[in-house]
């Protein structure tokens, strides 16, 4: 059975009323007839052999590269980087992709007799992992091998020893990189690439880089001309980190890029009715929608949450190819289109969504307000190719609780940031000119980055730059259902009801406005002609 | 107080997701994986083996069937005698017996060879009627309430074919035995195709098992079958009118004569198969006074320990 494709859905009175996340919790909402839907496509079919499909990649790379056994020599140091816990979302079920890569990898360095290996959890900025999480990861054969020798780390970019400055850009940007993975032999890198913005020059540009280095691409100036970051094309924060990634290159810094694609099947059985098209809902569907929902809202916030947090996601293989970084790119963006892209004919007065339980930055945490911002605004508003979804001036509306709730080892930072910063401006330039600094270096939030599971100080200025594009073209945004105190410091407006907001938006954009809703999950790209 | 007020509350039909949703009009049937109503695939029901074991069902099983419950009678066979090619029927609708009793009491060489259009949105809402009705009666799913492209296609594909369609213009079963106006779909496909409409009147078979009976209760019916109409130089209201006229004639033919039939449908301004005044009972008592009735024998005598019995002594 083939997966059907994605389509856009024209409201009429017989539509039936349309799912929408809302925090941990979901509901229905009838949109007004003539409001367009846009419904992802169904998750590909996902392959046969994973297993046999890594062993392919890896001795049939593309590019210049050779094949993974001829690389591997005896008394080498080669380095496996892998992306950290943002990637995939929710965590997939066991095992883990990367752990299937890194298990076909590892067995061809113990054939080849390479002895001196490390494995880089490619951090950034991000929290450190958790041993549950890097567990899940990687399983427990890796886990229990490296853990005790001290050779599976956590990328950190405020530790001076294990930073080689590589230099500048002709654009003058500093490539600053983790020292060890800059100077093995042979540097893996293990992507997962959920959504086009991952993998490329990204992967090692970003994930092994330091504060000095990510500064120059993660700023308003680069993030205002991102249009959109899922477009690596149109994507000032591509172009620079492809410009680092190039440099890294021809520092003699050998890099052999895995990528790896994931069908969309997000959620397991119990949830299926949550990808499905409502009018396709059968009475299983419709009696766990029910006892899901009404449950998940009779629960305490913190219950629901963990209840959500523990979901396994289904995510199957779909690709996989290794190789030279920008040849491998290239082919897995091809790739992640075929099964996220929808077309779609013109731009929209209005955008409707509704915002899960989980995003790149909370995963087994809380979604503050400041993650909401930057999923709605950062992510699920950049889902597209062309020109964004809903138009110059147009408005938003973001389904979710927006409470002003805070995970205090996870995102210390973004507590202050929310008293002190958005309570004097929510300009972004200005958040950058005045506070960026400080938060940056202050040695507390460096200390808890290094030694606790704590995003660095920096991260919530780079969640509000991550929608510095959405904000520069919008006219509103309004939250539905959201908390009236948290959603007006976010500078938005609440409202309690579709309709409410719907007329809330009227004022902005005009009678007789024009609708679109992105339906997810799974998760769905949108091109607009 | 309360409960009474949550028990009619209870009452109203609750909505998705507490039943199941509606297909949004906007989408088009092909997306679906295993589509229903006028999309439903029914070639399957035509293949010789189908034929085969539908021809003896319909001989040998509906055939007699139909005999023990509806004692039919035909008149005007003999005026398909020579007519050869294939044929649409327009028949007067009241009944679900309607369908069977037309098909098995069809001359021999339509009677495997016709097909019958069937409401799409109530034979083939369900997978397992769609089945049911294509296989046993060679029905094909026809829209009734809107113009639609599919269905006129298929229509006019099988007749150039060689099929013959049983068809009941007037959309539905009759809610009260009193005959319904045409619609125009018939004469639109009689007009593409070319090929002639043979009119039938058909009674009984509402006292059977009308729209709103719960029950069957055995009786006599009558199939009259008309002289084909060709479509030639008509346009579609015209022949639908026809159609119509001719229906209600064969219906005064049976009751009468075919003279006065003949005297009335040329002098009486208006004559339709559809009563002018619906509302009025003397439509009704007029129609039910000529419904063909079966002779009941008593359980016992005459007389027999009736109260007349006593008094005559």
């Amino acid at each position: 059975m083939t997966s059907r494709p994605g389509f856009v859905l024209e409201v009429d009175r017989s539509t039936p009323p349309t799912l929408l996340w809302h925090g941990s919790s979901y509901r229905l909402e009838k949109f007004p007839k003539g409001t367009r839907i846009l419904y992802p496509p169904e998750p590909q079919e996902p392959l046969v052999d994973p297993r046999g499909a890594i062993e392919d990649a890896l001795e049939n790379p593309v590019g210049t590269s050779q094949p993974l056994s001829t690389l591997f020599k005896k008394g080498m140091t080669l380095v496996i980087a892998f992306d950290d816990v943002s990637l995939p979302l929710p965590q997939m079920q066991a095992p883990d992709v990367r752990q299937l890569v890194i298990e076909a990898v590892l067995e061809k360095a113990a054939a080849a007799g390479v002895d001196d290996v490390y494995l880089v959890a490619a951090l950034a900025l991000h929290r450190r992992m958790t041993e549950g999480e890097l567990r899940h990861a990687l399983g427990s054969r890796v886990y229990d091998a490296f853990t005790p020798r001290k050779r599976l780390l956590q990328h950190d970019a405020e530790d001076p020893s294990n930073l080689v400055d590589l230099g500048t850009t002709d654009q003058g940007e500093v490539v600053e990189i983790n020292k060890l993975a800059a100077e093995a032999d042979l540097l893996i890198y293990v992507n997962i690439n959920l959504v086009s913005m991952d993998g490329g020059h990204k992967s090692v540009a970003t994930g092994l880089a330091s504060y000095r280095s990510i500064r120059h691409h993660h700023n308003v100036k680069t993030m205002v001309h991102s249009r959109s970051f899922m477009d690596m094309h149109h994507s000032e924060l591509h172009s620079s980190n492809w410009r680092m990634g190039r440099h890294i290159a021809a520092q003699g810094v050998k890099i052999f890029q895995i990528e790896t694609t994931l069908n969309t099947d997000t959620f397991p059985k119990l949830f299926d009715f949550l990808s499905k098209r409502e009018w396709e809902w059968t009475l299983k569907d419709r009696s766990a929608f029910i006892a899901s929902s009404k449950s998940l809202q009779a629960s305490p916030d913190w219950l629901s949450r963990d209840i959500m947090h523990k979901i396994r996601s289904p995510y199957k293989l779909t690709g996989i190819t290794a190789g030279e970084v920008e040849a491998v790119h290239a082919r897995t963006l091809n790739k992640v289109f075929s099964q996220q892209l929808v077309t779609v004919e013109g731009q929209t007065d209005i955008l409707t969504m509704g915002l899960p339980f989980v995003g790149p930055y909370n995963v087994n945490s809380i979604m503050n307000p400041i993650l909401v911002y930057c999923l709605a605004l950062g992510y699920f508003f950049n889902m597209y190719v062309g020109k964004p979804l809903v138009r110059e001036g147009g408005v938003v509306i973001i389904s979710h609780p927006n409470k002003a709730e805070f995970d205090p080892a996870f995102h210390p930072s973004y507590i202050d940031f929310y008293e002190q910063v958005l309570t004097e401006t929510t300009n972004p330039a200005e958040i950058e000119s005045r506070f960026e600094e400080s938060f940056a270096t202050d040695p507390w939030y460096i200390h808890l980055y290094r030694n606790g599971n704590a995003y660095h100080g920096v991260h919530p200025f780079y969640m509000w730059y991550w929608g510095a594009h959405a904000l520069d073209h919008l006219g509103g945004v309004i939250v539905l259902g959201g908390d009236p105190k948290a959603t007006r410091r976010l500078g938005f407006q609440p409202a309690s009801t579709m309709m409410d907001a719907i007329e809330m938006a009227k004022s902005i954009v005009g009678d007789d406005p024009s609708i679109t809703h992105l339906h997810s999950p799974p998760l769905v790209m949108a091109e607009v002609i | 107080m309360k409960l009474i007020g949550s028990l009619k509350v209870g009452k109203v039909k609750p909505g998705f997701p507490y039943s199941k949703a509606q297909i949004p009009g906007t989408l088009e049937v092909s997306r679906f994986k295993d589509p229903l109503g006028t999309s439903f695939d029914t070639s399957w029901a035509r293949t010789y083996a189908v034929r085969l074991i539908r021809a003896i069902l319909i001989d040998n099983v509906v055939r007699p069937a139909t005999k023990v419950i509806a004692s039919p009678k035909v008149y005007g066979v003999d005026r398909l005698k020579g007519v050869s090619g294939p044929v649409i029927f327009a028949s007067n609708h009241a009944s679900h017996l309607d369908t069977p009793l037309v098909l098995s009491n069809l001359p021999e060489h339509f009677r495997h060879r016709c097909v019958v259009a069937a409401g799409a949105d109530y034979f083939f809402d369900r997978r397992w009627k769609a089945y049911l009705w294509s296989g046993i009666l060679g029905a094909i799913p026809i829209e009734r309430t809107k113009v639609n492209r599919r269905s006129a296609e298929i229509s006019t594909q099988l007749i150039s074919e060689g099929w013959s369609l049983l068809i009941f213009p007037e959309g539905g079963r009759t809610p009260d035995g009193l005959g319904q106006n045409f619609k125009g779909g018939v004469a639109q496909l009689a007009i593409k195709t070319g090929i002639p409409i043979v009119p039938i009147f058909l009674e009984g078979t509402y006292e059977i098992l009308g729209k709103r009976s719960q029950t069957l209760k055995p009786g006599k019916t009558r199939i009259v079958f008309g002289r084909p109409i060709s479509p030639d130089q008509k346009d579609a209201r015209e022949l639908t009118a026809s159609v119509e006229v001719e229906v209600a004639t064969l219906a005064s033919e049976v009751h009468s004569d075919y003279w006065h039939a003949q005297v009335t449908k040329h002098q009486q301004p208006d004559f339709a198969l559809a009563p002018k005044d619906r509302m009025s009972w003397i439509a009704e008592w007029e129609r039910s006074a000529s419904v063909p009735k079966r002779k009941k024998k008593p359980i016992w005598p005459p007389y027999f320990g009736s109260s007349r019995s006593f008094g005559t002594n």
